[in-house]
């Protein structure tokens, strides 16, 4: 066996370890298995759910609320990020806000936009927005305003406008940093989505498992749990091929 | 490119420049005139810190004199200057082509003119075949050869360079002098270099200034009598070269060594 593969097997061995214990001990009788399903019970549930359709329509309302906040959250988040490392006074005038609505914890902006946008889809796509923008909007700015010296000389030396040292120069040389800042993003969009979906709408992931747990169906529950992880994986592995595709010059 | 047209005439005069730094301020450059005749090639030498690399940011327009004045005659020119720093400088997010078209790009160049020009840049140095590669995928030479060719395409009255080749290996150091030179000798830019190698001075330049130690001020102007073309392999080997080096080294080990007892206090 190579290095490599027993690395592998090694990456594999503490979740499937943890499973196996967890079935093992449930089989023998510890724990009681309508309050903690077994790791079996939980995969028969995610199958029939997801047979029945129930399971892809919460996935798809909850992604549809995912991506449309993400979308619509870091373009401004960016430019914003951009135009605050380039322009002195638009930092002086960002960064006592950020500072400020940064640490606030944006599921309790939930009541605040409920009353806003109502009940619907609106009021948790825009709870992602806000959420979304300010790991982006400092990571951003961050980069940007890092990059090194050297190439404002050149781009100045080449005569280079404000616009294309934008363009071509603060954008691209944040970019890493950017998307360091889109990962973050989107495990807090999961994050506050989920739990803005415990309450005031009938649809997603973050209702299946609320309304589960009403009911005491604890199997469905965690099928909606393991839903999210899922969910937030395929996300985080499209996201890092994108990065791939647009970032080619970082080879490491 | 006509080799009968010749680079900017360069007037220094009287040129000082001042650096607050915490309790009083530093003197980087003290009365320094200098003048360049078009097309020639200047190496400027001295210790670290001798404001050597301040001048020709000055030059670049990315720095300004406190005070004295600077006049660049540099009429039927489009474009004044073009540097090349030390560590090339190069975007690594832009292939080498697009590097080597940046400066057409933001003087606004026609694509039907730009294209023909950077395939005749990547051509000079060689690089024609690496032109959709990334700086990164690119060896420090062929790096600091994109830098040249990147400057050379925008058509510059005057060269500045800042010790283009410092952090190259011997061998690639040689081959590439003697690209530049001819390069220099095919264009008839002016070239402005900064070095800290007297050989590599020697090697290159029509005259070598010596600066002191801070405040920089020039100390000796040499006049380097090896006539163009030159074979820099054989120059460096003979004799005159080795005599002519050392006299040079006299000037400046004083200030070397003045540098090194401010440091030590």
């Amino acid at each position: 066996m190579s290095p490599k593969t027993q690395e592998r097997l090694l990456y594999l061995a503490s979740p499937i370890g943890l499973l196996l214990l967890w079935q093992l001990l449930l089989m023998a009788g510890i724990g009681d298995r309508r309050f903690v399903p077994a790791p079996s019970d939980i995969a028969l549930r995610y199958w029939q759910m997801l047979a029945s359709g129930e399971l892809i329509y919460h996935s798809a309302v909850t992604l549809y609320r995912v991506f449309a906040g993400f979308f619509i959250g870091i373009v401004p988040a960016i430019a914003a990020g951009l135009l605050m490392a380039m322009f002195r006074p638009v930092r002086i005038f960002f960064d006592p806000l950020i500072a400020t609505l940064f640490p606030i914890p944006k599921i309790a902006l939930m009541p605040l936009l409920l009353l806003a946008f109502g009940f619907g889809d609106a009021s948790k796509v825009a709870l992602v927005v806000i959420a979304v923008f300010f790991p982006v909007v400092v990571n951003t700015y961050v980069g940007a305003a890092n990059i090194e010296k050297i190439y404002w000389d050149v781009a100045r030396n080449f005569g280079a406008s404000q616009a294309v040292i934008f363009r071509r120069i603060v954008f691209f040389g944040a970019l890493p940093m950017i998307f360091a800042g889109l990962r973050i993003a989107l495990a807090v969009s999961f994050i506050v989505l989920v739990a803005a979906e415990f309450v005031a709408t009938k649809a997603g992931i973050g209702y299946l498992i609320w309304n589960s747990w009403e009911l005491l169906q604890v199997d469905v529950m965690f099928v909606g749990i393991v839903t999210v992880g899922i969910l937030g994986l395929i996300a985080t592995v499209i996201l890092q091929e994108i990065e791939r595709l647009v970032i080619p010059w970082k080879s490491e | 490119m006509p080799a009968q047209r010749r680079g900017a005439a360069i007037e220094i005069a009287s040129l000082r420049r001042e650096y607050a730094s915490g309790q009083g301020s530093v003197v980087a450059l003290d009365n320094v005139d200098l003048r360049v005749a078009p097309g020639e090639f200047v190496c400027i030498v001295g210790p670290s810190g001798c404001g050597k690399s301040t001048l020709l940011r000055i030059l670049a327009g990315l720095d300004r004199q406190s005070s004295g004045h600077i006049r660049v005659n540099a009429e039927g020119w489009a474009v004044e200057n073009a540097m090349v720093f030390q560590d090339s400088g190069l975007f690594p997010w832009m292939s080498v082509e697009k590097n080597v078209r940046f400066g057409l790009d933001t003087r606004g160049v026609p694509a039907s003119e730009a294209d023909p020009r950077v395939d005749a840049a990547l051509k000079l140095v060689g690089l024609s075949k690496f032109r959709r590669h990334y700086p990164h995928q690119l060896s420090g030479g062929m790096r600091q050869r994109t830098a040249i060719a990147r400057a050379f395409v925008t058509d510059p009255a005057m060269l500045l360079m800042d010790e283009p080749f410092a952090a190259l290996d011997a061998q690639n150091r040689v081959i590439l002098q003697a690209e530049l030179v001819r390069l220099w000798e095919q264009t008839g830019k002016t070239v402005i270099y900064v070095t800290h190698s007297i050989e590599e001075a020697l090697l290159l330049g029509d005259r070598t200034v010596v600066m002191t130690a801070q405040p920089g001020r020039i100390k000796q102007i040499i006049d380097v009598p090896f006539p163009h073309p030159r074979d820099l392999m054989q120059l460096s080997a003979s004799a005159v070269f080795g005599a002519l080096k050392l006299d040079i080294w006299r000037v400046l080990e004083a200030e070397v060594m003045r540098a090194r007892a401010e440091v030590e206090g």
